[in-house]
């Protein structure tokens, strides 16, 4: 696993300031508000947070797969390439710039690979597909159907999927929900991505495949050198995974730092409440947990100021009056909270 | 409410419930899904007793035939009604069933999918007491104004529709519902696995809370170890249809004795980037019901397999006290 990366190192991507919001008809959501955070080539960040956090929208606002009434409204999605950054805030979507980095530089890995696949064509040949389709990744030479079928199997054996010259032949449906994963798993590495974007992977299987499946993904990162965001609702999952953790709530970032940071000296208010929160397998059993008092807000309800301060066990008259900005607090970790520092972000 | 004295409530023995499989023109019976195939177990008064496995291990199907949604192929399930008799619900004719019902309630995973939307709560919380003869209106309305507040929520809200309320709202909602008629045993089917972690607390402490003060019997079905072994005085594993290993919590997680049990626990993700284990991850995929392998079902992914393992069928024998093993080898390996 890569240490936390140093400031040596440029980042591969930086998200700066993001917004994202939806026009609905009851009025405007903004489930990305302000967030800001860096990869760095090769590193495996963790986006932690619980639903409605906003994860999945910066996901797709990195992949301008915003659908409508959705829009990045502002803020820089900076993607390092060929050398120099560019802003795929400002790309457009369905342009050639766009579609070259969307599934070639960076890829996704869906968290239902049953919705993902389609069911009338077989796995393979969607593999085959996205492979001509960025077949530049794979050098100057002119790739054939029978070449990137040939690649669709070397990538099966090396997901460890078994008897990989049939199943490229299999219909998503007729493999096992762990198969179906690293068949997905497959398709995202396919044209050699420096980016690899994890929503959930490993929510909708069970515990023992998911520990291959984690397993698998440390293996194919440390052999690849793929970067990975991680995105998962999972505390346990993150900390087995993740170099470097983001903390999300309610569309923007609370806390960010290096995974034993954030584990064992979490600085925000909303990490130790959601740390103490979870059973584990020691401990007390059957005692209360404690808990964070509230329930998420409804989108239309955002509070003002600091999104968590309603539900915050430490919570100040100003929390309810002004946003606190994403500054560092030790020289390792970043957080968003007046109890570490007193600058507000602009109104 | 360890006591040893509490006596069991429910009993169930041999419990099997096959699936038929049917193929061609005229619907023939291939074969079987052997969804739970050979349950035993017993609940005490009082206690919680967990039911923990993979998806496709039989669990919810367990369950469902302990609450007759099914009715079982084969077995007995044993259980003591309020005035003190002992009925065999895998057996009973419907109209003798249809008091007990009163008695065995549940509580389902989805808590947006179980509350009927176009029911405000009075009626969707009042709904089993309208079922069960409580036809005054004047008094449903106290009794869900009662139950609303039992579980933590306002009763002002019993004239809004489900729509209004989150995913734990929603769940507080279905448990009001599940109390209504005073039960004595509740089935919980995943009842938290579809709430965020800071509301899936929330839901656990309520659970305990109403256990301690209204005497309840939970059967709580799950698929998180830490959530059963947080909420359970006793948990029950299950793999394949059958129960593989059943013992108090403290001591199955001290000490497994069943290799499956013991691979499910390392799968869990700790949460503490210190504690990063790769070791024993558990290889291979879970057999289908419909085929399970020769022997030990747990076989052909199991690190201490022998000969015999693939050829003879082990029988849950009773390891220490209170712990119960299916495996050949429970008493001699380190796991």
């Amino acid at each position: 696993m890569t240490p936390p990366t140093p400031m040596a190192t440029e980042p591969l991507l930086q998200v700066r300031d993001l917004r994202v919001s939806f026009a609905l008809d009851d009025g405007l959501v903004r489930a990305v508000d302000g967030t800001s955070f860096d990869v760095m080539p090769g590193q495996v960040l963790g986006v932690v947070g619980e639903s409605g956090c906003g994860k999945s929208v910066t996901m797709r606002a990195i992949l301008q797969l915003v659908d409508r009434p959705g829009r990045i409204t502002s803020g820089e999605i900076r993607f390092r390439r060929d050398g120099e950054m560019v802003d795929i805030a400002r790309l457009p979507p369905r342009g050639a710039v766009m579609r070259d980095i969307r599934g070639g530089e960076i890829a996704l890995i869906p968290q239902e690979p049953m919705a993902a696949f389609s069911p009338v064509h077989t796995v393979g040949e969607q593999i085959v597909e996205a492979i001509l389709l960025h077949s530049h990744r794979w050098g100057e030479k002119k790739l054939g159907r029978r070449d990137a079928r040939d690649i669709t199997v070397g990538l099966f054996r090396d997901v460890g999927i078994s008897m990989p010259e049939q199943r490229v032949d299999a219909y998503s449906w007729q493999l096992s929900g762990g198969l179906r994963q690293r068949a997905m798993i497959a398709m995202a590495l396919s044209c050699k991505p420096r980016l690899l974007i994890a929503d959930e992977p490993t929510t909708a299987i069970d515990v023992t495949t998911q520990a291959q499946v984690l397993g698998l993904l440390r293996e194919l990162q440390a052999k690849y050198d793929t970067a990975i965001i991680f995105i998962t609702h999972d505390l346990g999952v993150i900390a087995q995974m993740a170099s470097y953790v983001v903390v999300m709530y309610l569309g923007r970032v609370m806390e960010q730092g290096p995974v034993d940071d954030i584990f064992h000296a979490p600085k925000h208010p909303y990490t130790r409440a959601l740390l103490r929160s979870i059973p584990g397998l020691s401990g007390q059993t059957r005692v209360a947990l404690p808990v964070i008092s509230g329930a998420l807000p409804h989108p239309f309800n955002r509070p003002a100021g600091c999104p968590f301060h309603p539900r915050c066990p430490d919570a100040m008259e100003r929390c309810a009056a002004a946003v606190p900005r994403l500054l560092p607090v030790t020289p390792n970790q970043l957080a968003s909270c007046f109890l570490h520092h007193d600058e507000a972000e602009l109104p | 409410m360890n006591e040893a004295a509490a006596q069991p409530l429910l009993e169930v023995r041999g419990l099997r419930k096959f699936f038929p499989i049917s193929k061609g023109f005229l619907r023939r019976v291939v074969g079987h899904v052997r969804a739970v195939d050979g349950v035993d177990f017993t609940v005490k008064e009082g206690e919680t007793l967990g039911l923990v496995g993979e998806s496709g291990c039989g669990k919810t199907t367990a369950s469902r035939c302990i609450l007759r949604a099914i009715d079982p192929t084969d077995g007995e399930i044993l259980y003591r009604t309020r005035d003190g008799r002992t009925v065999d619900l895998a057996r009973l004719p419907p109209g003798e069933l249809r008091p007990l019902r009163a008695e065995i309630q549940m509580i389902f995973q989805d808590p947006f999918g179980s509350l009927n939307p176009r029911m405000t709560l009075l009626d969707n919380v009042g709904e089993p007491l309208l079922v069960n003869g409580v036809t005054s209106r004047t008094e449903r309305t106290e009794r869900v104004a009662e139950l609303l507040r039992l579980v933590g929520l306002r009763p002002e809200f019993m004239h809004r529709f489900p729509h209004a309320f989150s995913g734990g709202q929603r769940q507080r909602i279905g448990i009001a519902r599940a109390l209504a008629t005073n039960p004595r045993l509740v089935v919980a089917d995943e009842p938290v696995s579809a709430l965020d972690v800071s509301v899936q607390a929330q839901v656990l402490n309520l659970l305990l809370e109403l256990q301690a003060r209204l005497k309840l019997t939970f059967l709580f079905v799950a698929h998180d170890l830490s959530v059963v072994r947080h909420i359970s005085d006793r948990i029950a594993v299950m793999y394949v249809g059958q129960l593989v290993e059943l013992a108090p919590t403290d001591a199955l997680f001290g000490q497994p004795r069943h290799p499956y049990t013991a691979a499910l626990m390392r799968a869990v993700p700790v949460a503490d980037p210190r504690v990063r284990g790769q070791d024993g991850i558990l290889g291979g995929e879970v057999p289908s019901p419909a085929a399970p392998p020769s022997g030990c079902y747990f076989h052909p992914r199991c690190r201490f397999a022998q000969d015999r393992c693939r050829a003879e069928a082990p029988a849950l024998r009773e390891v220490a006290p209170g712990h119960f093993s299916r495996c050949h080898f429970a008493g001699d390996l380190t796991l």
